[in-house]
């Protein structure tokens, strides 16, 4: 029986799991290839960063192509950061001969927050405008009109942020989004079931494939540290208590014991979820298993 | 230097509705106003007008706080404000009367040379499409760190910006602005927009 990708899944209704893949600063990419084989069987496909926190490093779309020839199934993400848009529909393009169809469109962190925070930082389009953009390339036109010789096919993704505040400004973006020819959503982290739970509502009316994020706690300082600096993070006081109570050693049995408390509180509320395990891939099986999934 | 041109007839035509203030800034010699086009349209929409404040160096909001206290009766009953100045009057008009709607009537263009001398803290790029009415008056090209045009970018903490806590979030200000006088479907309505650079390389 033919494999079915992971558009198909979604459409079908299952609930479907998602991870990620940082690329390397520098070209040592086989460890995170390796990492990604324990869990290629539970995952449906894998998000790969674009210079993440804008940091320099190996980019998405060589390794994208890389995990489409080792027999796993890509989501590339493109941000908005590092191109214009001769690029950005250039790299579009490129993608799509390279046998990567599912695209995560974003409008990239800023490069002050990176390791070259002297960049010219570009956002010649945002993410609203670069879903129009590849949209358009679907339907066999460029951005000005031209016409394109060999239309691309994609499945479009973008991503929301349940905990923003003020959360309508998120929705009405998300609203934007979904315009544009975004299919399915990935949202930040979620640490708190009651918030979730009350976006969902807002956005029901959508009708469209939300994939909860799970970020896997390594310490009540990550904790902390998150509720301070990332934005639309925020993680409950409960949750702190119980990484700092833990031993070292007990720590990754504590964490994938409230991941897998927020994947069942999820299951009723969403399509999927979207592990982003930040170095912590071997504990990802055992997070799904607790999880039932 | 900058030039200003009066925006497109069917921008304007769109919010020229009853009982519209007007604020015409022909304030400094840096500018180029359409001060002829300027007159034609005021007359030609003359039913819908209420009121009418020439005035110079809008931008200067110690005077326009004087301008607004001198026409308060006026603005009060008005429905909106249109504002013919450069990027900055707008934005300063839009400050001070934050219960009103308030329009830019011209696009700011950039022109080489002498820049003005009066920008506090707003501040117009001079992109030559004045986004302001989309905005409820304030800039996501000057507010906004990476000058986002269709909502903000999901790095904003505590309502401030990613790159500097201490700045606002442009994005949350201005959907603020927009719940404060109840135009925030303003937002939704619009189609994705995409700036026009050839406009700054080229000039006009």
């Amino acid at each position: 029986m033919e494999k079915k990708s992971f558009s198909e899944k979604l459409k079908e209704g299952r609930f479907v799991i998602t991870s990620e893949i940082g690329p390397p600063k520098g070209t040592n990419i086989e460890p995170h290839l390796k990492e990604a084989d324990h869990i290629k069987e539970k995952v449906d496909a894998f998000n790969v960063t674009d210079l993440q926190s804008s940091v320099m490093r190996l980019g998405s779309l060589a390794t994208c192509r890389l995990l489409v020839e080792n027999g796993f199934e890509p989501i590339f993400q493109i941000t908005c950061r590092d191109r214009n848009r001769l690029a950005l529909q250039s790299d579009l393009l490129s993608a799509s001969v390279l046998g990567i169809k599912n695209i995560l469109c974003l409008t990239g962190d800023h490069t002050t927050l990176g390791d070259h925070p002297d960049a010219k930082p570009v956002f010649d389009l945002d993410a609203v405008s670069l879903l129009k953009v590849a949209t358009d390339l679907m339907n066999g036109k460029d951005m000005k009109g031209n016409e394109l010789d060999g239309k691309p096919e994609f499945f479009l993704g973008a991503v929301v942020s349940p905990g923003y505040d003020p959360v309508e400004l998120q929705i009405i973006k998300m609203e934007k989004k979904i315009e544009a020819g975004a299919r399915f959503f990935q949202t930040q982290a979620v640490y708190d079931l009651k918030i979730f739970e009350k976006f969902m509502q807002k956005i029901q009316k959508y009708n469209i494939p939300i994939l909860g994020g799970i970020v896997l706690l390594k310490t009540a300082g990550m904790a902390k540290y998150m509720n301070e600096k990332v934005a639309g993070v925020s993680v409950p006081d409960k949750y702190i208590k119980m990484m700092a109570d833990a031993k070292k050693e007990e720590r990754p049995k504590v964490s994938i014991k409230i991941a897998s408390e927020l994947i069942k509180g999820m299951r009723g509320l969403c399509q999927g979820i979207h592990i982003m395990p930040l170095g912590w891939e071997r504990y990802v099986p055992q997070v799904l298993e607790e999880s039932g999934l | 230097m900058l030039i200003t041109k009066l925006k497109n007839q069917q921008e304007l035509d769109r919010y020229f509705e009853k009982e519209l203030f007007v604020f015409k800034c022909f304030g400094c010699k840096e500018v180029y106003f359409p001060e002829e086009e300027i007159g034609k349209l005021i007359i030609a929409k003359q039913s819908e007008v209420s009121g009418i404040a020439e005035v110079d160096y809008l931008c200067n909001d110690d005077f326009s706080k004087r301008y607004i206290e001198k026409n308060m009766n006026e603005i009060k009953k008005a429905r909106g404000i249109v504002v013919f100045s450069c990027g900055v009057g707008v934005q300063v008009i839009a400050k001070l009367l934050e219960d009103k709607t308030v329009f830019p009537g011209c696009d700011t263009h950039y022109l080489n040379g002498f820049q003005g001398l009066t920008v506090l803290d707003c501040d117009c790029n001079q992109c030559g499409e004045c986004y302001l009415n989309y905005t409820g008056g304030i800039c996501p090209i000057t507010s906004c760190s990476k000058s986002l045009l269709n909502g903000p970018c999901g790095g904003a903490k505590n309502k401030k910006c990613e790159v500097n806590p201490e700045m606002d979030c442009g994005w949350v200000l201005i959907y603020e602005r927009l719940k404060k006088i109840n135009k925030e479907s303003i937002l939704k309505d619009k189609n994705t927009l995409v700036r026009d650079f050839e406009k700054i390389i080229k000039g006009i």
